[in-house]
């Protein structure tokens, strides 16, 4: 039988406020444990909630970015269950009235495809603390840092069918947020995570099949990763005549399987109802309209604009405004060099490589966007050649000069010189009787042992053009 | 001294009479005399008082006095106190030193009063007469084999039997009016928002709200001048401007339309207290006040819908009490769910378990709508009975309580007997109305209130017309015989 995923994703993304979203205690990450919680965050007794504004405003800001009806009057509700990182006994977040309702994204697919995948709504809702396993023997430690930081959970449609379509919502929220300066999406420290609802059904069918919901997903690799294996394992209870469990299960990255945390029937009865401290958020439609001024230009856009302006393909221009930081880079490149194909060439090319062998993004990228301006003029220019230019480029990174200071101290200017170089193929030819016979008999192959030599005489400086060029005229080739 | 209302001791202080210290030390030496029959206190800040009782004297030396600098007030053990115990009435907090101050406990150190100590309550304010607190019962000064009422108790008994000359109260369902009632003491209870909860421990955050316990109306207008306001850290206290509640005590009350709810002076309403009513009624006819015979129409669903909304919102609001950060842990916890389990079953005293259980199963998926949801749309009605009774009337009267003070021990087997003695303030609280009881004559001895209540945020109106009732009555004058 053939068989049709279907996926929804649910997207925790920290929101990149100053301080919590019901105290004044910093968000900052990596501070030593509970020195950023206070006695809200503590939750000590007669303590109460005061909503962070900036906070609202960065998920109304999010709504407009995908077009999502705002919640003129939402409401946040409390979701009580029992854990040591809770202090206060409960969870509040948005459960009937989110602030963020229906709303979409476009994704855009390998085949050229682009499709519109639906958000059901995104809510407001306070992160909980984390629980220290390790050495604390026999004990567990507390640590409330993170506790009361701000979190919008962005809810999709079950509309993804494809592995591919998941990881591509993924990367356009993860695009949306960080564009429009909400979340600095930061996935090692979780600032952006996912969870993912999974079923499948025979294709073609119209009902849904029972699902799994896969936990705490902190990458784009194991999203794919996860779903994938997910698929397998339901399929394969499907064929063998069983049937799905309604579950939450964790995925492992090690192991890179799924297992079972809690079925339907463990499911906690959260008791949801209005936390009677915080009063109804009223949002005008003035103030929504202020807000959607604010929006920068969004990925889709800048991504149309990146073809028509700098005659890219939707590949590359997809690519180039994957991310923001990429994209800013690539504009001032070519900007200063006057040059969009041979800077995109480059940025998606070494800069993206050294990049992805790094782990580094381009936030963190010791070469910057006006030295690589200067490198690239220098390819353009003839100064250097290609080959030359990533040795440069290798030396810029590791020791952050600038391009021209390099190829002056290590001397690598590319020969152009027309009569150097013409002095320099006589000799080859002359010292090597045997192959220029052998190349006029035909051999053709040994052009490249000529410029070899060439190169091999000069260090690689000689420009690899006009060699071409003087060997073909001298050795009489066609 | 003790006598004295808190505007007789400021000018006492003012004029040199005494000073706080004086008057403070006065204060306790009766506490340390009087309070071991009555268990008012649960902590006696004996030092503490005493240097903020001196500092109060330089104060008032260099003449940058508030009125009630120097003058000493009870705060109730659900006000977070900085580094003194504070144990809203628990052995869940019996070891919890509150790290903040409360907003109503800072409102007093600046205006330089007095902390005497922290009085005894029910626990968590859960309980109609101090009985439910961990440190045992409070007794009623006016006849110590009765209950004071609740949960404010400790409050209600320091201030009748003049262990202090004011004390702070919080009333979610009646809990400042009914233990005035019940100890002849004017007990206000402000509009929902009007005094900050921050640092008030949370019974039901919906309905609590702090007040006062004084002799008079004129002292509650200064008390509450202190307390109330915006609060920024209280997302519910409200932005409306304060007025000089001394300013309009005086007016006159001639003309004064009051609503007397048919509902309130039903079945259940013993004769006597009934009769005290009539009378205050009769005084209030003498100074020119109208009386229209009004209805608040779903008056009976009062009791029920608190009872789902209080307890919902306290189930909640008590899970933080888990044993993991502060308060009561259990002995050597297995695990987790022990440590939660030992510590909450252990810390927790029975009213309050009945209450947590009773509010989770009202909230739990299924039944939320049948009961929270439910007593949610009860509270509107309830609350547009008293905007449509207010189209007609400028303030309602009623009594206070259906009964005096009851004895200790009598409702223990009969919790639904404990929860109606409520009845005539539990409906204030739902429509968050500012109400007050003021003391107006006596049943076999022992007290019985009148109960005022005003529209949103009329404050002013209610002090001035409890006010001119305390200038032609003197029942609030009396205090116990034992006492004096």
């Amino acid at each position: 039988m053939q068989w049709e995923v279907v996926i929804g994703l649910e997207i925790h993304a920290q929101l990149a406020t100053k301080s919590k979203i019901f105290s004044g205690s910093s968000t900052a990450f990596g501070a030593e444990p509970n020195t950023q919680a206070n006695e809200v965050d503590l939750g000590l007794p007669g303590v109460l909630p005061v909503m962070n504004k900036q906070a609202l405003n960065m998920a109304i800001k999010f709504g407009t970015a995908i077009n999502a009806e705002i919640g003129k009057r939402s409401v946040f509700d409390r979701k009580n269950y029992f854990y040591p990182d809770l202090p206060k006994g409960y969870q509040t977040t948005q459960l009937a009235l989110p602030i963020v309702g229906l709303g979409s994204v476009d994704i855009e697919l390998k085949d050229g495809r682009t499709k519109t995948i639906g958000v059901t709504r995104a809510h407001l809702e306070e992160d909980a603390g984390k629980s220290l396993h390790e050495d604390f023997s026999g004990a567990t430690g507390i640590d409330l840092n993170r506790a009361g930081t701000p979190l919008i959970e962005i809810v999709s449609e079950p509309d993804m069918r494809s592995t591919e379509e998941a990881v591509a919502y993924m990367r356009k929220i993860h695009s949306i947020v960080t564009y429009i300066g909400i979340c600095d999406g930061n996935m090692q420290e979780g600032s952006f995570r996912c969870d993912a609802n999974v079923s499948m059904r025979p294709k073609g069918q119209e009902e849904f099949g029972t699902r799994t919901e896969l936990k705490n997903i902190n990458s784009f690799r194991f999203v794919e990763r996860a779903i994938n294996v997910e698929i397998e394992r339901q399929i394969d209870i499907l064929e063998s005549g069983g049937t799905v469990v309604q579950e939450t299960r964790l995925y492992d990255s090690n192991k890179n399987e799924t297992r079972s945390m809690r079925s339907k029937e463990d499911a906690m009865d959260y008791r949801y109802f209005p936390d009677p401290d915080l009063l109804p958020i009223v949002v005008t439609d003035d103030e929504i309209e202020a807000i959607r001024k604010t929006l920068p230009e969004l990925p889709d856009a800048k991504k149309v604009r990146f073809m028509s302006e700098y005659k890219l393909n939707a590949e590359d221009a997809g690519n180039l405004t994957a991310s923001l930081e990429l994209a800013n880079y690539f504009e001032t490149v070519t900007k200063e060099i006057d040059d969009s194909k041979l800077a995109a060439n480059w940025i998606m090319g070494e800069l993206t490589a050294r990049l992805n062998k790094e782990n580094l993004t381009v936030k963190s990228l010791p070469v910057s966007a006006s030295q690589f301006a200067g490198l690239l003029a220098r390819i353009k220019d003839n100064t250097i050649s290609g080959k030359i230019a990533k040795d440069v480029f290798d030396t810029m990174w590791n020791e952050g000069s600038e391009a021209d200071s390099i190829i002056e101290s290590k001397g690598l200017k590319q020969i152009n010189d027309t009569g150097a170089l013409e002095a320099m193929v006589d000799k080859v030819i002359a010292d090597n009787p045997n192959q220029v016979e052998q190349f006029k008999a035909g051999k053709e192959k040994l052009m490249g042992f000529f410029v070899g030599q060439i190169m091999k005489q000069t260090q690689g400086k000689a420009n690899p053009g006009q060699i071409n060029q003087l060997l073909k005229k001298k050795l009489g080739s066609s | 001294m003790h006598t004295k209302t808190i505007a007789q001791l400021a000018a006492g202080l003012k004029a040199g009479e005494f000073s706080s210290v004086e008057l403070t030390q006065h204060y306790i030496n009766r506490i340390q005399t009087f309070d071991n029959g009555l268990n008012s206190y649960i902590s006696l800040t004996e030092e503490r008082a005493l240097a903020q009782a001196k500092r109060a004297d330089e104060r008032i030396a260099a003449g940058k006095a508030h009125v009630l600098t120097g003058i000493p007030v009870a705060q109730k053990d659900i006000f977070c106190s900085d580094g003194v115990k504070t144990s809203c009435g628990s052995k869940m907090l019996d070891n919890f030193i509150a790290p903040y101050d409360a907003s109503v406990i800072e409102s007093f150190n600046n205006a330089g009063s007095v902390m005497l100590g922290k009085t005894n309550m029910d626990e968590f304010a859960m309980g109609s007469s101090n009985e439910t607190s961990f440190y045992g019962p409070v007794k009623n000064p006016w006849n110590v084999d009765c209950v004071p009422g609740g949960s404010s108790g400790g409050s209600a008994a320091s201030v009748a039997a003049r262990l202090a000359p004011a004390s702070t109260g919080t009333d979610t369902g009646g809990s400042i009016r009914q233990p005035a009632a019940l100890c002849n003491l004017t007990g206000l209870k402000p509009s929902y928002g009007r005094v900050s909860r921050y640092g008030m421990i949370a019974f039901a955050s919906s309905l609590d709200q702090a007040g006062t316990f004084t002799q008079t109306a004129e002292d509650a207008a200064l008390m509450l001048s202190v307390m109330a306001g915006l609060d920024v850290r209280d997302s519910t206290s409200i932005d409306e401007p304060v007025p000089d509640y001394s300013a309009s005590l005086n007016n006159d009350v001639k003309g004064l339309k009051v609503g007397l709810p048919k509902e309130y002076f039903a079945d259940g309403l013993d004769a006597d207290v009934a009769k005290r009513v009539d009378d205050a009624i009769s005084e209030y006819k003498k100074l020119g006040a109208e009386f229209f015979d009004i209805s608040l129409p779903n008056t009976h669903l009062s009791v029920p819908a608190y009872y789902i909304v209080a307890p919902a919102e306290c189930s909640s609001n008590l899970s933080r009490f888990d044993g993991v950060r502060f308060g009561y842990r259990c002995e050597e916890p297995k695990d987790l769910e022990d440590l939660y389990k030992r510590s909450r079953g252990e810390g927790f005293g029975s009213e309050v378990k009945r209450r947590i259980l009773v509010g989770a199963y009202a909230l739990s998926s299924g039944y939320y709508d049948a009961y929270y949801l439910k007593a949610q749309k009860i509270r509107r009605l309830i609350a547009n009975d008293f905007t449509e009774a207010f189209k007609q009337v400028d303030v309602i009267m009623s009594p206070t309580t259906p009964t005096p003070a009851f004895k200790v021990g009598e409702k223990d087997d009969d919790p639904i007997s404990m929860y109606y003695s409520d009845i005539y303030t539990i409906a204030v609280n739902l429509a968050g109305l500012p109400g007050i009881s003021v003391p107006c004559g006596f049943v076999n001895a022992l007290p019985v209130g009148l109960q005022i209540i005003a529209p949103y945020f009329a404050e002013a109106k209610l002090l001035n017309v409890a006010h001119q009732y305390q200038q032609v009555t003197d029942w609030h004058q009396q205090m116990p015989e034992t006492f004096k």
